[in-house]
């Protein structure tokens, strides 16, 4: 019996190597977002197409759409965009873009050489909007549903499983709640 | 056997080690570790570092001071009975054995990259500096230096044997690592003062603590060991000390090369790599203490000592470094444990160490002062009390004084002006004890002073060292200065007395990158000071943009000068800084490495004869 | 006085002279406002308020830049670090308070944005949790200690098994002879 407490810097140790053993398998960069669950923040943005009309938080209600972070000078948006554009061509749900922090001659450009899968884009010069979401890098891409709250967010370039096993099922769920 | 042995091993990794500097030096851009890290401009000094500056480099230089602290083990320990010194040798060789399977089959610095570019990407322009060839050697000096005082652990867990002659062989290796692991963190300190610009000196980044918990343990380990070896009790608290500060610079690789928390420091992380120091981690370590498991229960509670005492006031000292280790830990992990645990993502940055740390060493400062002025074996309060007390009014006045000339003192800095004099006064009492003339016999002062051994100068030394230090981070934490200003050439700002007037600015280029050099002179009451110019440098391969400080550097404080951006045309946005006392932040450092080094030259870790004599009757006495 | 003497023609030797008084005067005039003109400007601060700077950066240096490899917003230079310190320095001039600057930035970042981990039961093994072990450990030395001390003598080494110190180093006081 004595003996038995001279265990516990070998059970410490058995602690710390299981800690480790699963933060191997995480990701500290990777920052979720208080949003999820909560009404998206309020906005009023130009259209780029059009900049004198403008896009308002509360056109948005009523529909299940997605918004997808993206700039003309972001590398991976480039490598995520035929997603998007395979997205909305399925028809899978409407997809608007959020311009973050780029320039409309720079942004429109980008969307005639790589094609235009978004509804409406809407310009956000000053990243102001992008704080307000939270957003930390480009590309993200949200789900927000018909009552205007955040369901996912996702932080870098889409992937196809990403797409199919966290974007779907949701969608559906959401389509379904009616 | 082990010593031949030992020694083919370390020519041999330096051989290895020589090779791939070679490559550095020759620009072998075939070599994919020269590629990534250097570049045919870069200038030769920065070459070399180069070759520990990235992942699979650094290992080559771990491995180096491995098989080097072994063979310093087997060339010095003419003393130790040959069973021990071929099992301490032993263990050496695999805790070397493990890191060159780490190298060999995830780290390869020697991997080739064909078709070979014309040039490098050059090192990363903030390693480009001399700070930067001397701090990870030192580090890494004192990292693996541990291992010796966990070799020498683990050998007398095997053997069976450890008695307080064991303790006294492990004194010198202990605190010979421990003053270089001090000098390494110090240098990490001061280079990331002058080199990032900002003017901080320490950022508790994840890194930072990965190399200050083996240092706090390493603290515990000097002392614990000196109540083993004058009272050879808690010998397996010292055994238990001596695993954990090895096991923490482990622990410590495996942060920065595992990517399991983000630091400025990581180096590019790979979850295979993790993997390996894990498993590595879990075998040494684990087989360590699973010896001690084995044998702790057998080992004897040496002799007596009272409740009050020097011995005591020791083990004070442990619990207090320990749970500061703990706190540390705690904090740096904790982000880790609650997204384990999926209770979402955190961040532990200096506002909660700061918060934590400073109190814990306020009470073990407390105690480091009390330590030497109490009595071996036994003591009694009223005593000690008695010898205290001119101590604990003399910081009282000087901490007011202090505060008073200086205004405006929060509550923390008062704590950290206490604890510097403290120590200072409580140090003067002690050597007052030892020189003063004892009745009857006056013996003159000098020779007094003379008689001090230098273990007890070391001691201390390496206090007043921490004194020091106090004293800077305080004074610095409460009276630095900030002024960010626009400056045209000819305008001026006066900041703490100090007048700084802007010249210009100039491009100007360097080996490898090409700067806007500004200058600036600084009068004081007319007259003048010095004239700073600093820089920003674009280097021209990674083109990154990086601030060169111009620093003035005294024993009253810091002048510290940045350029911001330009505004427009000559008129740029400067960011100057008065910091008090800052240089006291490593001087103090400095003196604790100092002291220890002091301590290790002592006359008694250099006496032979006497030692072989009484070897054998205490180690068959003293078996357990 | 009659009017013709002033009527008349200038002799050269006064058109020398006067020349001569307008040079001089303009040199003094000269003379005293070059120094006036060279003289430094004092340099304007950066910003027109450096009591708003102060709080700025003391609230920047506790959120995090989370773009960055561990870095605060007051520190880095990163574009959302320079975008989150505007959007922090319009806050105080409106008026807000640091807490409320910091409940801004965790609506929209999570608590990861704070470098000083909010109070919570999540977090009160990490706030309390030293405090705690203090306690603890110097509770189960004094423990430890007396536990020893009531054991019988025979549980302990022999006193001389202890080696002599080669040098006494046995603290205040003792230096009648070596034994302890």
């Amino acid at each position: 019996m004595k003996s038995l407490r001279f265990l516990w810097p070998l059970a410490l140790l058995a602690a710390v190597l299981i800690l480790f053993t699963v933060g191997l398998g995480l990701n500290p960069r990777e920052v979720p977002s208080p949003l999820i669950g909560k009404p998206a923040p309020a906005f009023s943005l130009p259209r780029l197409d059009d900049p004198t009309q403008q896009v308002s938080h509360a056109d948005m209600l009523g529909k299940v759409w997605m918004l997808n972070v993206w700039a003309s000078w972001c590398a991976p948006c480039r490598e995520e965009h035929p997603l998007v554009i395979d997205i909305a061509r399925r028809q899978l749900v409407p997809v608007y873009g959020l311009n973050y922090k780029d320039q409309a001659t720079a942004a429109n450009g980008w969307l005639k050489q790589l094609g235009n899968p978004y509804r409406a884009n809407l310009v956000d010069a000053d990243g102001r909007v992008g704080i307000d979401f939270g957003v930390y890098g480009v590309p993200e891409t949200f789900i927000i549903d018909r009552d205007g709250i955040v369901r996912l967010k996702h932080t870098g370039a889409l992937t196809p499983a990403v797409v199919r096993d966290k974007i779907e099922p949701l969608l559906k769920a959401l389509n379904a709640a009616g | 056997m082990a010593r031949p042995a030992t020694n083919l091993l370390l020519a041999l990794i330096f051989f290895s080690f020589l090779c791939l500097i070679a490559s550095f030096v020759r620009n072998d851009f075939s070599v994919m570790n020269v590629a990534s890290n250097s570049n045919s401009a870069l200038p030769l000094m920065y070459r070399v570092a180069a070759s520990w500056g990235s992942h699979e480099g650094s290992l080559m230089l771990w491995l180096l001071m491995q098989s080097g602290w072994a063979w310093a083990v087997a060339t010095f320990s003419r003393r130790l009975p040959l069973p021990m010194l071929a099992r301490t040798l032993a263990v050496m060789g695999l805790l070397t054995l493990s890191f060159l399977l780490f190298v060999l089959l995830t780290s390869n610095p020697f991997d080739r990259l064909l078709p070979v570019p014309l040039d490098g990407r050059d090192l990363n322009p903030q390693l480009q500096d001399p700070g930067m060839i001397f701090h990870p050697p030192m580090l890494y000096m004192g990292y693996v230096g541990f291992s010796v005082a966990f070799a020498l652990a683990v050998a007398a867990l095997i053997g069976g044997n450890l008695d307080t002659q064991w303790a006294r062989w492990m004194r010198p290796w202990t605190t010979v690592a421990w003053a270089f692991l001090t000098f390494g963190i110090a240098l990490g300190s001061w280079w990331a003062y002058y080199e990032l610009g900002w003017g901080g000196w320490w950022f508790w980044d994840a890194v930072e603590n990965a190399s200050f918990m083996p240092w706090l343990v390493g603290t515990a380990l000097i002392h614990s060991l000196a109540v083993t070896e004058k009272r050879g009790s808690f010998k397996s608290w010292t055994v238990l000390l001596a695993i954990m500060a090895y096991s923490l610079s482990l622990l410590g690789t495996f942060l920065v090369r595992s990517g399991v928390i983000t630091s400025v420091h990581s180096f590019a992380s790979d979850p295979t790599r993790g993997l390996f120091i894990l498993v590595m981690l879990a075998i040494t370590v684990g087989a360590a203490l699973t010896l001690y498991a084995w044998r702790a229960p057998s080992v004897g509670l040496g002799t007596r000592f009272a409740m009050m005492s020097r011995e005591t006031m020791l083990l004070a000292n442990n619990v207090l470094l320990i749970v500061a280790t703990a706190a540390v830990m705690l904090g740096t992990l904790y982000p880790l444990i609650l997204d384990a645990f999926g209770l979402g993502k955190i961040s532990v940055g200096a506002p909660y160490f700061d918060a934590v740390f400073a109190p814990i060493m306020a009470v073990l400062v407390f105690f480091m002062g009390v330590g030497p002025l109490s009595r071996w074996k036994q003591d009694e309060v009223p005593a000690l009390a008695r010898r205290m007390r001119w101590a604990a009014g003399v910081t009282v006045v000087c901490a007011a004084l202090t505060a008073w000339v200086g205004g405006s003192m929060g509550f923390m800095s008062v704590v950290g002006l206490l604890m510097a004099f403290w120590i200072v006064t409580t140090v003067a009492a002690e050597l007052w004890e030892k020189l003063r003339p004892v009745g009857g016999v006056r013996a003159n002062i000098l020779y007094r002073l003379g008689q001090l051994s230098r273990a007890h100068v070391g001691m201390m030394v390496a206090h007043v060292g921490v004194a020091v230090f106090v004293f800077g981070v305080t004074m610095v934490g409460t009276y630095d200065i900030e002024r960010d200003v626009k400056m045209a050439p000819g305008d001026s700002t006066t900041v703490n007395g100090y007048t700084f007037t802007y010249v210009g600015v100039q491009p100007t280029t360097g080996p490898n990158y090409q700067a806007m050099r500004g200058h600036l002179t600084v009068t004081r009451d007319g007259a003048a000071v010095t004239d700073l110019y600093p820089e920003k440098r674009v280097y021209r391969v990674q083109r990154s943009p990086m601030t060169e400080a111009a620093i003035y550097s005294r024993v009253r404080g810091d002048l510290y000068v940045q350029m911001g951006e330009v505004i427009e045309g000559d008129t740029w946005l400067v960011r100057i800084w008065v910091k008090p006392f800052v240089a006291w932040i490593w001087f103090g450092s400095l003196m604790m490495g100092l002291g220890g080094m002091l301590a290790v030259s002592d006359k008694r870790y250099r006496q032979r004869v006497r030692e072989t004599a009484v070897q054998p009757g205490t180690a068959a006495a003293s078996v357990r | 006085m009659p009017q013709a003497e002033l009527a008349g023609p200038t002799s050269s030797r006064s058109r020398l002279g006067r020349t001569f008084f307008w040079f001089c005067a303009l040199a003094i005039v000269l003379a005293v406002s070059l120094p006036t003109i060279s003289l430094a400007r004092e340099a304007a601060p950066a910003s027109a308020d450096p009591v708003l700077e102060d709080r700025l950066m003391r609230i920047s240096s506790e959120l995090r830049c989370l773009v960055c490899q561990n870095e605060t917003i007051a520190a880095s230079s990163a574009d959302l670090a320079v975008d989150l310190r505007n959007q922090v320095r319009e806050m105080l001039r409106a008026g807000k308070s640091d807490a409320e600057v910091y409940q801004y930035m965790t609506a929209r970042y999570g608590d990861f944005v704070l470098y000083r981990p909010p109070v919570k039961p999540a977090t009160w093994v990490l706030w309390y949790g030293p405090a705690v072990l203090l306690v603890v450990g110097l509770v189960t030395l004094w423990w430890l200690l007396r536990r020893r001390n009531r054991m019988a003598a025979d549980q302990f080494d022999a006193e001389d098994s202890a080696l002599p110190e080669p040098h006494n180093n046995n603290g205040p006081g003792q230096r009648q002879g070596p034994t302890r």
